[in-house]
């Protein structure tokens, strides 16, 4: 699957910046977790718990080791976001203390930056660099990463198409960076590629002349003779098990301080990643969507994504869509919801000629936070997405469910990479459980 | 995996563009038509402008299938802005002076747990949505107040 070539008429130079970097805190071991599982070849540990600085809640960490590109010089980065959701490793600069990587850039010093927004309004920004990466026995060699927050805040200013919150360090962001192994192999692709007009997503800074946009090469995949630069999803530049990963979690009644699972990497590689034939494959659209159907309505920009912490799905209380008038709770979770009691909820998934139902139910997010302030697993946590009211060619505010983690818990949820062949008749991209 | 070499290139596949950081952010939600304009040529996009009970949409189509849709209404403001993009347009841009509110209120919801996930922004001075994920990203935002009488909320979309 390498599609590296050789030709290149822009080099790539160390900055030296992040071994300069002062340690800032660094990652806690979790109280209370029962021990991983074996190593495995192709299996790493994820831990939910609280996360490097605590209180993150439903979200799935694993360790990830990054080395100097062809070095044994390596450091373990703890409690990275194993996020089904964006493609690409994400590190803050902060928590790589140990080694140096190397930053691209042009032939005149000007190094590539990467802005990514995630759904919150939160945005990563930072030096794109090269590492080996490693997880449980693979190793996805030299590979674009994005180093969040580097170089120092203040070298150069944030290019104003580069706007949200800020998330620059364990205490905005609430982990040590996210693991992208969604169903892309790299975070833009064409879009900033073959294009004129790029997406705000890729910028050469420089201390004179700040930051100006720019394309970056996806190589062979997007058609481009140049080597693939983008941050790339790990899974996808291993040298076996790279069409894709499953993440295990146990199933999980109410609440509970923490879980241990396994992040699998490839989908019918090896005897443990098979694909069952009783699995419900859910082929994505050009988008990565597919249809969710949910009080009566056909929601077709749904997703599975482990790096959102709850069900997500419209919101009734404001537009009076039927079925569904959860209200909504009072700030700060006014990202949740809050009915009076726990409430069962059913809805289908559906893409080809696959009907998946599904139950879930809705606990009042006011009191699962208040009751269980030690707690950092909730299976019945869900929130607003959109507004609510039909949703139609005309509007598409809300025609999306976002299965998050708690979807998780319970099921082998498998991810396969755009590009890949076809599993079992299956073609990727698809979600599977 | 014998890459060390291959490891140090990078490749841009075309030249830097400048064009779009001359222009100033200026504000846009609450703004006036003009401000539509300058969105426009923040995004490098084609416009399009239909009009519809008491308001006039302008939609603007960029590259990254990118569409922002624009309302205005009868005196000329911006009342309400929504997005379709596989990356989430510049917010403050399209926000200009209620970037800040958008910003603290988000801010606000991460005190207390940190988590990922859509947004829902309900102030009595502002209203703002988003959801998707890392390629196929929507929102909208609103200032109820601006909103014309007889428009429901369900028309900004």
């Amino acid at each position: 699957m390498k599609r590296i070539t050789m030709r290149s008429f822009l080099t790539l130079i160390v900055v030296g910046a992040l071994g300069f970097l002062a340690a800032c805190g660094g990652g806690g071991t979790p109280v209370g977790v029962p021990p991983p599982p074996p190593p495995g070849q192709n299996a790493a540990a994820i831990t939910v718990d609280g996360g490097p600085v605590g209180g993150y809640v439903n979200g799935a960490f694993v360790n990830v080791q990054v080395c100097q590109p062809g070095t044994s010089t390596c450091q373990t980065i703890d409690h990275v976001l194993v996020d089904t959701g964006s493609s690409g490793l994400r590190l803050l600069a902060s928590q790589v203390t140990t080694i140096t990587l190397p930053v691209l850039s042009d032939s005149s010093g000007n190094t590539l930056n990467n802005c990514v927004n995630f759904l919150d309004g939160s945005v990563l920004w930072g030096n794109v660099a090269q590492a080996d990466i490693k997880m449980a026995g693979e190793v996805a060699s030299a590979t674009s990463i994005q180093l969040i927050a580097n170089p120092a805040p203040g070298t150069y200013s944030i290019p104003v198409g580069c706007t949200g919150m800020n998330e620059d360090s364990q205490q905005t962001l609430g982990t040590n960076g996210i693991l992208g192994v969604g169903p892309e192999a790299f975070d833009c692709g064409a879009s900033c590629d073959n294009t004129s007009t790029p997406p705000p997503v890729y910028y050469l800074c420089s201390t004179g002349t700040g930051c100006v946009l720019t394309t970056v090469s996806c190589g062979a995949s997007c058609n481009d003779i140049q080597p693939n630069a983008q941050v790339t999803n790990p899974v996808f530049n291993f040298s076996g098990d790279n069409n894709g990963v499953i993440v295990e979690l146990p199933a999980v009644t109410g609440t509970a301080a923490t879980l241990s699972g396994n992040l699998i990497f490839g989908i019918g590689t090896q005897s443990n990643n098979a694909l069952p034939s009783n699995t419900a494959v859910l082929q994505l659209d050009s988008n990565d969507n597919f249809s969710t159907v949910f009080s009566g309505e056909t929601l077709p920009m749904s997703f599975i994504d482990s790096g959102s912490n709850g069900y997500f799905f419209p919101n009734g209380v404001e537009s009076g869509f039927a079925g569904n008038n959860i209200p909504i709770c009072a700030s700060p979770n006014d990202s949740f919801y809050c009915p009076a009691t726990l409430t069962p909820f059913s809805a289908t998934n559906q893409s080809g000629s696959t009907s998946s139902p599904i139950n879930f139910s809705i606990d009042n997010t006011d009191n699962l936070f208040a009751l269980n302030p030690n707690n950092f697993v909730f299976t019945d946590l869900a929130g607003p997405l959109g507004p609510g009211g039909p949703c139609n060619s005309t509007n598409t505010m809300s025609c999306s469910f976002d299965w998050g983690l708690p979807f998780f818990y319970g099921r082998s949820v498998f991810t396969a990479i755009d590009g890949g062949t076809a599993i079992n008749g299956a073609t990727p991209p698809f979600v599977a459980y | 995996m014998k890459i060390l070499e291959k490891s140090f290139f990078l490749a841009l596949a075309s030249a830097v563009l400048m064009l779009l950081f001359a222009l100033p952010a200026s504000a846009s939600l609450g703004g006036d038509v003009a401000s539509v304009h300058q969105d426009q040529a923040h995004v490098k996009g084609t416009l399009k402008t239909t009009s519809a009970k008491a308001f006039t949409v302008h939609e603007i189509n960029a590259s990254a299938k990118t569409v922002i849709k624009e309302y205005v209404s009868a005196d000329g403001k911006v009342f309400a802005i929504t997005w379709h993009s596989q990356f989430i347009p510049n917010m403050q841009q399209l926000l200009g002076s209620y970037y800040q509110q958008f910003a603290d209120a988000a801010a606000t919801q991460r005190e207390g747990h940190y988590s990922h996930r859509p947004l829902n922004i309900q102030q009595p001075g502002l209203v703002f949505q988003n959801g998707g994920h890392m390629r196929s990203y929507y929102g909208r935002a609103y200032v109820p107040a601006m909103v014309p009488q007889g428009v429901s909320k369900d028309d900004i979309r």
